[in-house]
């Protein structure tokens, strides 16, 4: 019955057969509890997350995966009433503690969100406000930044006439693909995609997910995404999360293929969620 | 049942149609009212409006031909010292409320002070700044205690105009900027003003219009005279430098209160409507400069 859902999710052949390779873990999460005032929202989470690598939480709404993954790069600190017990590093430094700068930490950790979030100015000037904010003045080295982060957002040549327009009169997926890009130019080691492609069409959207699977090269992936073909299709790892509870994590294939938890067979085979 | 479905339809049309002739005539009124305002007033001021004399003329106590340049510098000059006093501590305590301050019952409390003082009668304030700045500090009648009672005017419906465009900027535009590793100080100034931007000139524009139409809020802080100015005088301390922030100078707004109170000029009628017209061109100026300031900020920062 699993089995069978499977192809469906995977496809046939659209994956690459990857000898097992060690990845070093580049994120690590332990016992990590998190309350939005009295909520206790997430319930001692443990995960490692792999270099180079897709990470993918999955689970229904509200299950703490978007919570999880604002974690990794502090993003609930802005919210009011929320408070974090527990332990989040990156590269074995604990980003929550107290020398860690929450600018830096953003900078090596970049994020796209859920809605392209595009800044009313030109495209280059998005792509240019990271690497600005962060110093660089020099016109060449950031014509130069801008175009590698262009290029590997794989909008380059889309927008290489239009780099003085304002990123505005994009398409929803150039946005994205430009908000990729802007995120990318800050150099980062770990991208976080909140839903990225949830409001996308679906052309839109495997272009997305192929650079995601092209970033990896460079890049950790950390995706949330509520759709499991998506999950299935791109990530290596995947977490299943339900109620605030992590309930399994696993390579991709593994919890796809031989779910070691009821709970996520149900949810994967559309018995629940 | 066909039937009273028809019945029905008809009853909603007509109730709309009637809605809508009601509403259309209540527009209709207001415009009406409002046209007829204005071309009061510059009609019967135009034969000032144009008479270059008038406008550029010492005011006269007792003959008739008066002009009013004095009155007509000093709104201005009064106007942009206001300004440049309460843009900047708006801006900042604008940015404060809506981007740092935590939300609870404090910044709410301060958030409904400012309302409340946004509708403060202006002769209180103006009251106030005759004890304070006229008595208090000695500044006498003077342009600085008026900018200052200006000040307090202005800063109240600055701060809520600046709050409320930095507040319609969607959250994701804030998440956007701290997401790249810039400091929320960064986020405001490089992301949410520029796209708070039009909004703001609108309503420093449109705050403008009713600072340089104060009349209540000066009577008894910028004063009822308007020394002659001499604009070669650059010596600060003289009463006729345009200048000097401590010489008294009376408005446009002012003056037409004045005559109108206390006026003995044969031709006061005549000097009232003129300044009125002045006045009232000014205003539209501002705001029509509003707009246009306003729709090209905004053409920056969205497309076409």
């Amino acid at each position: 019955m699993v089995e069978a859902s499977l192809q469906g999710f995977m496809g046939s052949g659209s994956r690459d057969v990857e000898e097992p390779v060690a990845h070093s873990i580049k994120m690590a999460v332990k016992d990590l509890d998190l309350y939005y005032g009295d909520f206790h929202a997430l319930h001692g989470i443990n995960m490692d997350i792999p270099e180079n690598q897709i990470t993918a939480f999955i689970g229904p709404s509200g299950c703490g995966k978007s919570t999880l993954l604002r974690t990794l790069n502090r993003m609930n600190d802005m919210v009011n009433g929320c408070r974090i017990e527990g332990s989040v590093t990156l590269d074995g430094e604990e980003i929550y503690g107290k020398e860690m700068d929450v600018n830096l930490l953003r900078k090596r950790i970049g994020m796209v969100f859920q809605k392209a979030n595009p800044f009313p100015m030109s495209v280059y000037d998005n792509v240019a406000f990271g690497p600005r904010t962060h110093g660089t003045k020099d016109k060449a080295s950031l014509d130069q930044i801008v175009e590698t982060a262009l290029r590997k957002a794989a909008i380059f040549d889309e927008v290489k006439d239009r780099l003085k327009d304002s990123a505005l009169a994009l398409s929803g997926g150039q946005q994205q693909r430009l908000c990729i890009a802007r995120a990318l130019a800050v150099e980062p080691d770990v991208l976080l995609m909140d839903e990225a492609t949830s409001a996308l069409d679906p052309l839109s959207t495997s272009r997305i997910e192929e650079l995601a699977v092209e970033l990896k090269k460079d890049y950790t992936v950390v995706m949330v995404t509520h759709n499991m073909q998506q999950a299935a299709r791109v990530s290596d790892k995947c977490a299943y999360f339900l109620l605030g509870d992590l309930v399994e994590f696993d390579d991709t294939e593994k919890l796809f293929s031989n779910p070691s938890d009821k709970r996520t067979e149900d949810y994967i085979t559309g018995r629940f969620g | 049942m066909a039937k009273d479905a028809k019945a029905y339809a008809k009853r909603i049309a007509a109730q709309n149609n009637a809605a809508t002739g009601v509403l259309t005539l209540i527009v209709a009124f207001i415009c009406v009212v409002l046209v007829a305002i204005i071309a009061y007033i510059l009609i019967n001021g135009f034969g000032k409006l144009v008479d270059i004399n008038f406008l550029t003329g010492d005011p006269e106590q007792f003959k008739a031909g008066g002009g009013i340049g004095p009155e007509l510098f000093n709104s201005f000059y009064l106007l942009v010292l206001t300004l440049v006093i309460s843009v900047p501590i708006s801006l900042g305590a604008a940015i404060y409320l809506s981007e740092y301050a935590p939300q609870n019952r404090i910044t709410a409390a301060v958030k409904t002070v400012i309302e409340a003082l946004s509708s403060l009668p202006s002769i209180v304030v103006g009251l106030f700044g005759f004890l304070f700045f006229v008595l208090q500090m000695g500044w006498g009648f003077s342009i600085i205690s008026g900018a200052l009672a200006l000040t307090m005017f202005n800063l109240p419906i600055l701060v809520r105009v600046i709050q409320q465009a930095l507040e319609a900027i969607p959250d994701d535009q804030r998440e956007g900027g701290l997401a790249l590793g810039a400091s929320r100080w960064e986020t405001t100034i490089h992301v949410l003003m520029p796209a708070a931007l039009p909004a703001i000139i609108t309503g420093i524009i449109l705050s403008a219009g009713r600072v340089f139409g104060e009349a209540a809020a000066l009577i008894y802080t910028a004063g009822q005279s308007a020394p002659s100015l001499d604009f070669t005088n650059f010596d600060l301390s003289s009463p006729s430098c345009p200048w000097n922030i401590f010489r008294p100078a009376e408005t446009l707004a002012v003056h037409i209160w004045k005559i109108n109170s206390e006026g003995v000029v044969p031709d006061l009628e005549m000097v009232s409507n003129g300044t009125a017209a002045v006045l009232m061109v000014c205003i539209l100026l501002f705001n029509l400069l509003a707009r246009f300031f306003g729709r090209m900020a905004s053409k920056k920062v969205s497309p076409e």
